[in-house]
């Protein structure tokens, strides 16, 4: 599926969709030793994302985001992507940071309302560096 | 197409040295994410990377100071993951802390001053109405854009040193007029009076508005004329961490907004009604459970204001802390000398407050006791200290948390909720 994606941070990924119910804050509320959302009140409580297409609409909460997102890259544990519905810098920069130091690809992309809608968890995609298209491999 | 001054050129061409060039690149890359067409200057920096979050952010920090980086604007440090002064206090592994030490030093050596306080808006230099910034730090981001009417994007780590060095920031977002407009109205509905004079309501009031605002610019009508800073500060910090509000405005009581016109730019607002459920359900979120002992009281979050631990005197009363019980006030390093001079770190040794500086309780092991539950008068505590350090919460009001610290168990007002 073609579709209008901004791209934040270049990159190539794969990986099975988890779709955020809420905006997670990675600081806080993400443990980069092991990859689990550790926010006691976000409703996926425990789940990893590690090696996931990460889709949130937003980040929320600490400015420290930036940092632990780009530890959790460096280490292995950190999402294969990230797809936002807004623009956001904390994000963006942990990605640009650590592939940048580490030479790691780790996408982040704004995508359009209809690809957003579309990005269910336990889906397949594939995002691609030039232009961050997403392809459904798996539905 | 961005456009850039020389001195930028300059920067993107090293002839600043690396370090400043990577710091350029950095603020580009924000640039084209913010969709900017040129950059600004800035007065100040509050610098947020210094916290230590592994061994990436050490990367980082030590290839701009190894390429000569210096900041170029005055620049103050956010906490650090370890209570400088006090290292005693320090209950982190010791890899851990030596490594966050490293991190400390390589933003002291950029020039960064040694403040180490997530309240920079405390500190005698503060920016003032109009000031363009560049700040990190979730709650100083919320308070400088709305308490003091600076301004500043919500930036977070890497990105605020990186404007430190370079002193100029992505013309976008909250550093414009038409980023500031607030374009939806909370308004206070059968909230009882008496509770507006309660500092307790306040954290509340911003954790619920943090959950329901997205993206939106709140802006909030009801409080008292007289909302105090510390009260603002608290909205600020709960919003911050519930949500992402980076600038609230309050009608009659912030600069931007002495009427609904001037805060919403005579836009439109979508009017959402904050109930007494409504702060009910939001107070009740930030307890995770009340039938664990009382291990440890924890305030200052963000760091305790002047009036703050003046308040704490007065609970105080020259009483003592039940031995069982830890309590906690953290602060900046800044503040010691005025406690000191007015006698009152005196009394909290003699009570058994033990204040924290350089950091937070709920950044890095201090309390010793987590097997049961802390007392926070912070919402901001309360969000992130279960996920942070493994304890469960208990939300109240400092003077509840006084009360509880001497009772050695959780003792409640129960008038202070009254009609809600």
């Amino acid at each position: 599926m073609a579709s209008d994606i901004e791209v934040l941070v270049p990159g190539q990924a794969q990986g099975i969709v988890v779709r955020l119910e809420e905006p997670l804050s990675f600081w806080g509320g993400f443990d980069p030793k092991t990859g689990a959302i550790i926010d006691h009140r976000h409703p996926q409580l425990g789940v990893s994302l590690t090696d996931h297409i990460v889709v949130m609409t937003r980040g929320r909460g600490s400015s420290s985001s930036t940092g632990v997102l780009a530890e959790a890259i460096r280490i292995g544990t950190a999402p294969a992507a990230i797809v936002l519905r807004e623009p956001d810098l904390i994000i963006a920069l942990g990605a640009l940071v650590a592939n940048d130091l580490y030479g790691t690809s780790c996408p982040v992309i704004v995508a359009d309302d209809r690809t957003f809608a579309a990005l269910r968890t336990g889906c397949t995609v594939d995002i691609a560096i030039e232009d961050g298209a997403i392809t459904f491999i798996d539905v | 197409m961005l456009d850039l001054t020389e001195r930028d050129q300059g920067f993107v061409a090293g002839e600043f040295g690396p370090g400043a060039r990577f710091a350029m690149e950095i603020v580009l890359s924000a640039a084209e994410t913010l969709r900017a067409t040129h950059l600004i200057d800035v007065v100040s920096a509050h610098v947020d990377s210094c916290i230590y979050n592994g061994q990436a952010g050490l990367d980082f920090a030590e290839r701009l100071r190894d390429g000569g980086a210096k900041v170029s604007v005055p620049t103050t440090l956010n906490v650090a993951s370890l209570d400088l002064l006090h290292p005693e206090l320090n209950q982190g592994d010791p890899a851990t802390l030596a490594s966050a030490q490293q991190l400390v030093r390589a933003y002291v050596d950029m020039g960064g001053r040694q403040t180490w306080t997530c309240a920079p808006y405390q500190l005698p230099e503060r920016p003032v109405f109009g000031d363009q910034i560049a700040w990190a730090e979730s709650n100083a981001i919320v308070f400088a854009n709305s308490v003091l009417g600076a301004r500043t994007n919500r930036y977070g780590d890497f990105i605020d040193i990186s404007c430190a060095i370079t002193g100029r920031v992505p013309a976008a977002g909250l550093h414009l007029d038409e980023g500031r407009r607030g374009t939806r109205l909370y308004r206070l509905a059968d909230i009882p009076p008496s509770l507006l004079e309660e500092d307790v309501f306040y954290p509340v009031l911003g954790h619920l508005i943090g959950l329901s605002s997205g993206n939106e610019v709140p802006i909030i009508e009801g409080i008292p004329l007289s909302t105090s800073e510390d009260r603002l500060k608290a909205i600020g910090a709960a919003s911050a961490s519930s949500g992402s509000v980076a600038l609230f405005h309050a009608i009659g009581v912030t600069p931007e907004a002495p009427t609904l016109e001037a805060a919403s730019q005579g836009g439109d607002v979508d009017v959402v009604e904050i109930r007494p459920q409504d702060i009910a359900g939001a107070r009740d979120q930030l307890t995770t459970r009340s039938d664990l002992p009382l291990r440890a009281i924890a305030i200052g979050t963000p760091h305790l204001s002047l009036d703050g631990f003046g308040q704490l005197i007065t609970l105080l009363d020259g009483a003592k802390i039940h031995p069982d019980i830890e309590f906690y006030a953290s602060t900046g390093r800044d503040s010691l000398p005025e406690l000191q001079q007015r006698g009152w770190l005196d009394i909290f040794e003699r009570s058994g407050v033990t204040v924290v500086t350089d950091t937070c309780t709920y950044v890095t092991p201090i309390v010793k006791k987590i097997d049961g539950v802390v007392m926070t008068d912070s919402a901001k505590w309360a969000w992130y200290a279960p996920g942070n350090i493994g304890v469960d919460v208990v939300f109240g009001s400092l003077a509840e948390c006084v009360a509880s610290a001497m009772a050695g168990r959780i003792v409640r007002n129960p008038g202070l909720w009254d009609g809600i």
